[in-house]
């Protein structure tokens, strides 16, 4: 513990995570319109208004018909209101012969998502917790490994991975893409827990070891229902991992469960003479569709699960 | 209950439980991370065209890549978007986050609309930007429209500062979650540094760089892992906004390695690429996370 | 009940099977033809095939051949195979069918003598290994083409040029009126297939296959060749501006008259059949660019994984006899803008420009396509170079050269 800093940390410890800490910490604002304020707030409006701009083109554009997008400025807003590139986008876009748009890979994309995140995060949370309170020889090592594992380029493992799911006769079925997903969330998601776990009073540990409980009895009844914010954050995080991935679900599935990015590639690069960009626009923001309510739905519960989960360590 | 002597159950038991649920993360770190590994170094060192032969060429495939203009390219522009990348991600994410954490009102509402890029991928990330940074109908076109007949915005198909235009799109991406990440960290400053810092009079950005920043040492280190890890994998994003172009201007080395192994059939040439990609990462990080991580906690 | 409910699925079974003999099979088949020409035209393949009581199960992969192989060599390679893949006429699949994943086709060729109806003889010979044949070619693509916009000339106020030379004469009066001269998608494959045309073109067809065929780097580094790269400088000033990616976008900008002229291979046929553009009325295609008409000829085949099903493989017989129908052949190749891979088909629908090729592939001039002649590696390493060569002005036509004289030494 050369570390001053990580020992104040430990020190405010796990209270800190458990009352509620969204809220601010900065220095008091004293009067409403002071210069302050103005300074403030005009450059956060004016930042989000650089974060938002992106999103209001997509939008409008997407609400635009062709002749219109050709001749008009990309910020105006649309003259004439039309759904079609929705329409298209969802149910009628082709990829060679297939001409049913996204509506084919949304419930695929459902189906892989959901095991997967549940896998990754029940088995990422299990190595957290024993990396953090059951340490024992050589755990340090792997976990090491699998911190420089966050940094392989997947590109790199593809081919190992085609061999090995290959030999265990998972090639192209819907585990063997719920494996990928656990192996490539487990670095990240592993840290996570981790430091979570760390930051739990010793103390608590040690009673319940006290009155005899075991690995198990510990994980489920003690740290599983304190660990409720980091879950979110791993939720969030895998959700949006996963359903946006486009790599793992094409190389290592078959067309009948291709997931959504799939078919947006498949949309956005089937050029049919000239490029739709409000029928691409429509299928972009269809496809972000789910982990964006996933974000705005969470509000504040991811950064109080990042708090518990980043902070500590 | 046998076990319980001094509270402590006996040092097999222990190791056992904990050992059998770390049997995933076991075999993950030895069987895909370093076996997939050893794998590649191996055959790096031989001539696997489309599939994997044992025909060994020694540094043939080394030499071969380190003369290649592309890998080159690859290089400088890993390093340009890195290093920039990695500054405005902790500067941009610890100044929004310093901004919403003054007692702001409309925290939420802010905090979502600078987070909400990160719940898109990077697919969908360079299709916007390809498309708001297209000169002929996006930023360029727009304001040549409003008068200004010369304004000149085109970094996607101006090899100079092509990286550029994809470091715009990544900072728009990712800055949001950085910004979370220095916001959990702030608030979990105790209130008291800050009275105490006001008492004393010290100036608002000299409590941030002095006494909040050297406080927040494991949120940075938590940060640099998912900053880091994102730079060097790199290569959807430059795929969706300009498949390496124009020419080879926006090459990364995840591209260059993808490229070899699957479009030219060359697996021995990606699987070099890899290595040395790995072997950076390795110099790098396997020295700090373990001064990091491999000191005992528990003591 | 019960037992009447039985007999009912037991008789739908029965009925199900004599209704069909060869049942219906669900056959999966991969491809990248997704632009709007190129669906119409694999339209035609699913049409055939259904019709012989089995059922397509499209599998397009968007995002050109780049995207796709790797996706099919993986699923392949994996152990889970699809039904039947397209690569390019060539060795893009060699060694998928050394490794034995690859269904041997001989005897149905021996059956329905392929060895005499597919001509010209080199494509069968791409699909021939020791002596077994594993493909079935299903098109000539020739690469050599030169398309200009009719519009954009008028507009320029110049005659529709006839050859390159003429062309290049014409880019400072297409600028002027702001038409961007040359269409160039930013694909590198675009780049580099632009100059192999060039060099066909410019240093005819020996030194084509001294170069690509013999791996002559001594030629490559010659004075023939440089007279290429020259011409090669000329291309990429004429190209700039040109602001795509995909090569039916560059087509597109020919079709509405922004550039004047493309150098595409003959698929981009299928874009302005799908425009309404009439041959010789609102374009004009030059074979070999007017100067030497040659034309390639690779192209698409269609290769069968080895299944364990067995009713499978005898739907992907089904699959491999159908595309060389030839009624199948003439419906595909009229939509995709190729040339049939049989001699004895009546093309009479053909438009101009395709009767251009007919005229030249009977001639017998004709070249093998670069992806039968060289590997994928070194067409990569081509196209590394070219998109390179074409988006930097500051690379010498002589840096350039020396480049590319390095890659052919070093070719397989």
């Amino acid at each position: 513990m050369s570390d001053p800093a990580a020992l104040n940390v430990a020190a405010s410890g796990f209270e800190a995570v458990a009352k509620d800490v969204s809220d601010p910490r900065g220095a008091k604002p004293r009067r409403v319109l002071s210069r302050r304020n103005i300074f403030l707030y005009g450059t956060l409006i004016l930042i989000a208004v650089y974060y938002l701009l992106p999103l209001y083109v997509m939008f409008v554009t997407s609400l635009k018909g062709m002749p219109e997008i050709r001749l008009g400025n990309i910020f105006s807003p649309p003259v004439e209101i039309t759904f079609e590139p929705w329409v298209k986008a969802w149910a009628t876009a082709c990829t060679g012969l297939n001409c049913d748009g996204l509506s084919r890979g949304f419930w695929n994309s459902v189906r892989i998502t959901i095991p997967s995140v549940v896998l990754s995060i029940a088995v990422a949370s299990v190595n957290g917790y024993a990396l953090a309170n059951w340490r024992f020889k050589g755990a340090d090592i792997f976990f090491t490994i699998l911190i420089v594992g966050a940094f392989i380029p997947y590109q790199v493992m593809i081919y190992p991975i085609v061999i090995i799911l290959r030999e265990i006769g998972l090639y192209g079925s819907l585990w063997g893409l719920v494996i990928v997903h656990s192996i490539f969330g487990m670095p990240i998601l592993t840290l996570l827990f981790r430091n979570y776990f760390t930051s739990v009073p010793e103390e608590l540990f040690k009673a319940a070891r006290v009155d005899g409980a075991g690995f198990w009895a510990i994980y489920f009844k003690i740290m599983l229902p304190m660990a409720l914010p980091i879950f979110v954050v791993a939720i969030i995080l895998q959700v949006t991992g996963i359903w946006n991935d486009f790599l793992f679900g094409v190389i290592y599935t078959k067309p009948e469960s291709y997931p959504m990015t799939v078919q947006l590639n498949n949309i956005v690069n089937s050029v049919q003479g000239v490029k739709e960009y409000n029928v691409n626009m429509a299928a972009t923001i269809l496809t972000g569709l789910v982990p964006l309510i996933v974000y705005f739905a969470s509000g504040r519960l991811f950064v109080r699960g990042i708090a518990a989960g980043a902070v500590k360590g | 209950m046998t076990t319980r002597q001094n509270g402590r159950p006996s040092q097999l038991f222990r190791n056992l439980n904990a050992k059998i649920a770390s049997i995933p993360m076991i075999l993950t770190a030895l069987v895909i991370f370093l076996g997939g590994t050893a794998w590649t170094v191996f055959y790096s060192f031989t001539n696997s065209k489309l599939l994997p032969r044992l025909n060994f060429i020694g540094l043939d495939q080394y030499e071969r890549l380190w003369a290649a203009p592309r890998w080159m390219v690859a290089i400088e522009n890993l390093a340009i978007y890195g290093v920039l990348s990695l500054i405005f991600s902790l500067v941009v994410g610890f100044l929004l986050a310093a901004l919403l954490d003054q007692k702001i009102r409309f925290e939420d509402t802010f905090r979502t609309i600078f987070l909400y890029p990160f719940a898109l991928s990077f697919i969908v990330t360079g299709l916007i930007w390809q498309w708001l940074l297209n000169p002929d109908f996006g930023i360029q076109g727009v304001v040549r429209g409003l008068g200004w007949e010369s304004f000149e915005f085109d970094p996607l198909y101006n090899a100079e500062i092509v990286i550029y235009g994809i470091l715009i799109a990544a900072l728009w991406q990712g800055t949001g979650l950085i910004m979370c990440l220095m916001l959990a960290g702030l608030r979990g400053i105790d209130e008291d540094i800050w009275k105490a810092a006001r008492v004393d009079g010290i100036p608002m950005w000299k409590t941030y760089v002095f006494i909040i920043i050297p406080m927040m040492r494991p949120v940075f280190i938590t940060t640099l892992v998912i900053i880091a890890s994102g730079i060097v994998r790199v290569y959807d994003l430059v795929v969706a906004q300009t498949s390496g172009g124009p020419g080879i201007a926006s090459e990364v080395p995840a591209k260059y390695v993808y490229d070899y192994m699957f479009h030219a059939q060359n697996l021995g040439q990606g699987f070099a690429a890899s290595t040395m990609m790995l072997l950076s990462v390795i110099i790098v990080i396997v020295p700090w996370a373990y001064l990091e991580f491999g000191r005992r906690r528990h003591v | 009940m019960r037992y009447r409910h039985m007999t009912a699925i037991f008789a739908a079974t029965v009925a199900l099977n004599f209704a069909a003999p060869a049942s219906a099979v669900d056959l999966e088949v991969t491809h990248w033809w997704t632009s709007g020409g190129e669906a119409a035209a694999v339209g035609e393949f699913a049409k055939a095939f259904d019709a012989t009581g089995n059922k397509w199960v499209d599998g397009a992969i968007a995002g050109s051949g780049g995207t796709a192989r790797p996706i099919m060599i993986s699923r392949i390679t994996g152990g889970d195979p699809m039904g039947a893949t397209q690569f390019n006429h060539g060795r893009q699949a060699e060694e998928l069918v050394e490794a034995g994943l690859m269904r041997d086709l001989t005897d149905l060729a021996t059956k329905e003598k392929w060895a005499e109806i597919v001509h010209p003889k080199s494509l069968l010979d791409s699909c021939t290994l020791d002596g077994k044949i594993y493909c079935v070619p299903v098109n000539i693509h020739s690469w050599q083409w030169l398309w200009l916009s009719n519009a954009a000339f008028e507009k320029a106020g110049v005659a529709v040029p006839k050859n390159w030379d003429e062309f290049v004469a014409a880019g400072p009066a297409l600028e002027k009126a702001g038409i961007v001269p040359l269409a160039l998608g930013g694909q590198p494959w675009q780049s580099a297939g632009a100059f192999d045309v060039l060099m066909v073109a410019i240093a005819g067809k020996d030194v084509f296959m001294k170069v690509f065929g013999d791996k002559d780097a001594e030629v490559a580094a010659g004075p023939e060749i440089a007279k290429v790269f020259k011409a090669a400088d000329d291309a990429r000033k004429m190209a700039k501006g040109s602001n795509v990616q995909d090569w039916n976008q560059a087509t597109n900008l020919v079709i509405t008259g922004k550039a004047g002229g493309q150098i595409m291979g003959d698929w981009a046929q299928g874009e302005f059949q799908v425009a309404g553009q009439v041959a010789g009325k609102d374009y004009t295609c030059l074979p070999g660019l007017g100067v030497n008409e040659i034309i390639s000829t690779g192209g698409d085949a269609f290769y069968f994984p080895l299944l364990e099903d067995e009713e499978k493989s005898k739907a992907q017989e089904a699959l491999a006899s159908s595309m060389l129908d030839p009624t199948t052949q003439v419906a595909f190749n009229l939509k995709k803008g190729s040339l049939p891979v049989r001699g004895d088909v009546d093309l009479g629908a053909a438009n101009d420009c395709m009767k251009k090729g007919l005229d030249i592939l009977a001639k017998g001039n004709v070249i093998p396509g670069t992806d039968q002649l060289m590997s994928q590696d070194t067409q990569k390493q081509k196209e590394d170079l070219f998109s390179e060569f074409f988006a930097n002005p500051s690379i010498t036509p002589e840096d350039a050269q020396k480049r590319f004289a390095e890659i052919i030494a070093s070719a397989d």
